[in-house]
């Protein structure tokens, strides 16, 4: 996969997670974080209908899948949303398929809290998804993680819509 | 109780172009003592002016009010040209005379003298030397001297603080150190890469610091005077949040190479490794208390941060916050009496520096004032608290009595600044 391709994808992501807030599923937390938080832990609506998509419209649909390498979580949180299992799956069913390819997984959060336990929740949050793409079959000598905590921010700011982007799993190929 | 704004800007560094920081102190304590710290005697000029910086340190503890030489009746330099009703006139409970002399070999003589204005009495004299460059260190220890002498504490002015410097970009760091007041500021590492939580050693000769290198974290230990840096940990994983043993022999920090985040300790001259906690949920910013046997860390085991306390030899653990939702980053206050943390009161709630009164299980809100206040650090004398913290949109240093009553900021002319570390003693 090309580095750029990546870095569209990545882009992809964050529009995606942008169009996110009015979709109808909620997470733990949700419905547990104060008002501020429940905007962006909302999921994307279940939409897509697998009965009638052709064979080339699936392998097109996983392609995209693909190109999204962030997943985002909920304050304080390093669990799946189930709204990124299908981008994880994706990724997980390329690292089956391709035995060669490494990921190097980065965990990064919002600035809220301490440095050093956020450096620690950022490393959750990679070892989830590192997890996660283990369950789905990838190989562990695939996949490397990483935390960089709170010190290397998707987005300068103090508000929800930049700490939500900023709350997040990269997914890097070497 | 009445709180008093004093709202002054003191420009502290006029001649040191690197220094950056600058005090504003936002309050100060009711019941302040007044008292006049007069223009001390010199026939020429000086790089630092010595009463300036004295009546600088004092004001900024929050526990004196000082009058401005305009408006003294006089000025004397002599004890015997005190008019003690001039003083009295002026509501002053305590005024300080000094001279300065040039010795030869470039050194300066300073003396100085300090008076109970009501019962007309010397309380303190002190002849003190040194050459140009050390100004600064003997009008801290006059102010050190002064306050122990009213407050019955010792005095910390004489104290380093390190802490981080950034960019707004974040491309590029700056690990520096200065004086307690900001001035004299040295840039102790620079890096590309993010620093953070710096510790000193006990004796203050050393710093211990995590840089997040593209690889992850690694925790490097460097010597201030060579600036010789030496890497102490780079397992797999997170290696971070170092704290120093009371004899400066070994260091407490965080390691994920087990699979989560544990507290380990390690020998620095044998490298000998002992892991501490052992526990799925997070560990970590381990914090060493006086007594050496025991180690204060922040844990999610019950599914948020608090602060836990672990015996090293035993592994026996207590919780010490039940709190709020969010409690992090304690550090120890006067003999451990107090712990001072990141505290959440409820979720969604802003983060603030709280005390701890670990005797009668008092918790008291510091801050109001700033936001996204973290990574607290007490000053050796147990009575101030240094903090990093959010104010008009930039990361600033700020500080607050352990009391609560008394706080002053620390903002920077350019960049942000984060991750204050308060030196201990240095004599």
């Amino acid at each position: 996969m090309e580095l750029n391709k990546l870095f569209a994808a990545s882009l992809l992501s964050l529009a995606m997670v942008g169009c996110a807030s009015s979709g109808g599923t909620t997470d733990e937390a949700a419905t547990t974080d104060a008002a501020v938080e429940e905007s962006q832990t909302q999921g994307v609506p279940g939409s897509r209908d697998l009965d009638v998509v052709t064979e080339e419209q699936a392998a097109m649909a996983a392609n995209s899948l693909l190109e999204q390498t962030t997943v985002y979580f909920g304050y304080d949180r390093s669990e799946i949303r189930p709204e990124f299992k299908d981008v994880l799956n994706a990724h997980a069913e390329y690292l089956v398929a391709n035995p060669q390819a490494r990921a190097v997984l980065e965990g990064h959060c919002d600035e809220r809290g301490t440095v050093e336990y956020n450096l620690a929740l950022g490393e959750r949050r990679a070892n989830t998804v590192k997890r996660y793409l283990i369950v789905q079959g990838a190989n562990p000598s695939q996949i490397e993680s990483v935390s960089f905590g709170e010190e290397r921010p998707a987005m300068i700011g103090s508000d929800e819509s930049v700490w939500s982007k900023n709350r997040r799993t990269e997914i890097k190929y070497q | 109780m009445m709180k008093r704004y004093l709202s002054i800007l003191l420009m502290m560094f006029c001649f040191s172009a690197q220094a950056e920081l600058t005090i504003e102190i936002t309050q100060g304590i009711a019941s302040s003592i007044p008292i006049s710290v007069v223009p001390f005697e010199f026939d020429g000029t000086l790089t630092d002016d010595v009463d300036d910086i004295v009546r600088n340190d004092l004001e900024r503890s929050g526990h004196f009010s000082l009058l401005e030489p305009d408006d003294m009746l006089s000025q004397p330099q002599h004890e015997e040209d005190i008019y003690f009703t001039d003083w009295r006139l002026l509501k002053q409970d305590f005024v300080v005379i000094g001279t300065i002399k040039q010795l030869e070999n470039k050194q300066y003589q300073i003396r100085y003298q300090l008076f109970d204005v009501f019962n007309e009495q010397e309380l303190l004299t002190q002849t003190l030397k040194g050459n140009a460059t050390q100004l600064r260190d003997i009008a801290h220890r006059i102010s050190d001297a002064i306050y122990e002498q009213l407050t019955g504490i010792r005095g910390a002015f004489s104290s380093k603080i390190a802490y981080v410097t950034t960019n707004s970009q974040r491309t590029k760091f700056n690990l520096s150190i200065s004086d307690s007041d900001g001035a004299r500021e040295k840039v102790v590492l620079s890096s590309k890469y993010s620093i953070f939580s710096p510790a000193w050693s006990p004796d203050g000769k050393r710093l211990a610091y995590v840089m997040l290198e593209d690889s992850g974290s690694k925790v490097y230990v460097q010597d201030i005077a060579t600036g010789k840096k030496q890497l102490v940990s780079a397992h797999k994983g997170i290696n971070s949040a170092p704290s120093f043993s009371p004899d400066g022999n070994k260091l407490a920090l965080v390691l994920s190479k087990d699979g989560n985040p544990e507290i380990y300790t390690v020998d620095l001259k044998t490298r000998h490794w002992t892991r501490v906690t052992n526990h799925y949920a997070i560990d970590t910013e381990p914090n060493w208390m006086p007594d050496g046997k025991h180690i204060i860390f922040t844990s999610g085991r019950t599914g948020n941060p608090q602060i836990y306390r672990v015996n090293i030899t035993s592994g026996y653990i207590e919780r010490l916050t039940f709190e709020g939702s969010y409690n992090a980053r304690a550090r120890l206050a006067q003999d451990g009496r107090f712990l001072v943390l990141v505290h959440q009161e409820r979720k969604g709630a802003p983060f603030h520096i709280a005390s701890l009164d670990l005797v009668r299980g008092l918790l008291q809100t510091l801050t109001s004032d700033t936001e996204l206040d973290e990574s607290p650090s007490v000053s050796p004398n147990g009575v101030m608290v240094m903090y990093a913290a959010k104010y008009n949109k930039r990361s600033i240093l700020a500080a607050v009595s352990v009391a609560g009553d008394v706080k002053f900021l620390v903002p920077s002319k350019n960049g942000d600044v984060r991750e204050p570390a308060w030196g201990p003693y240095l004599n």
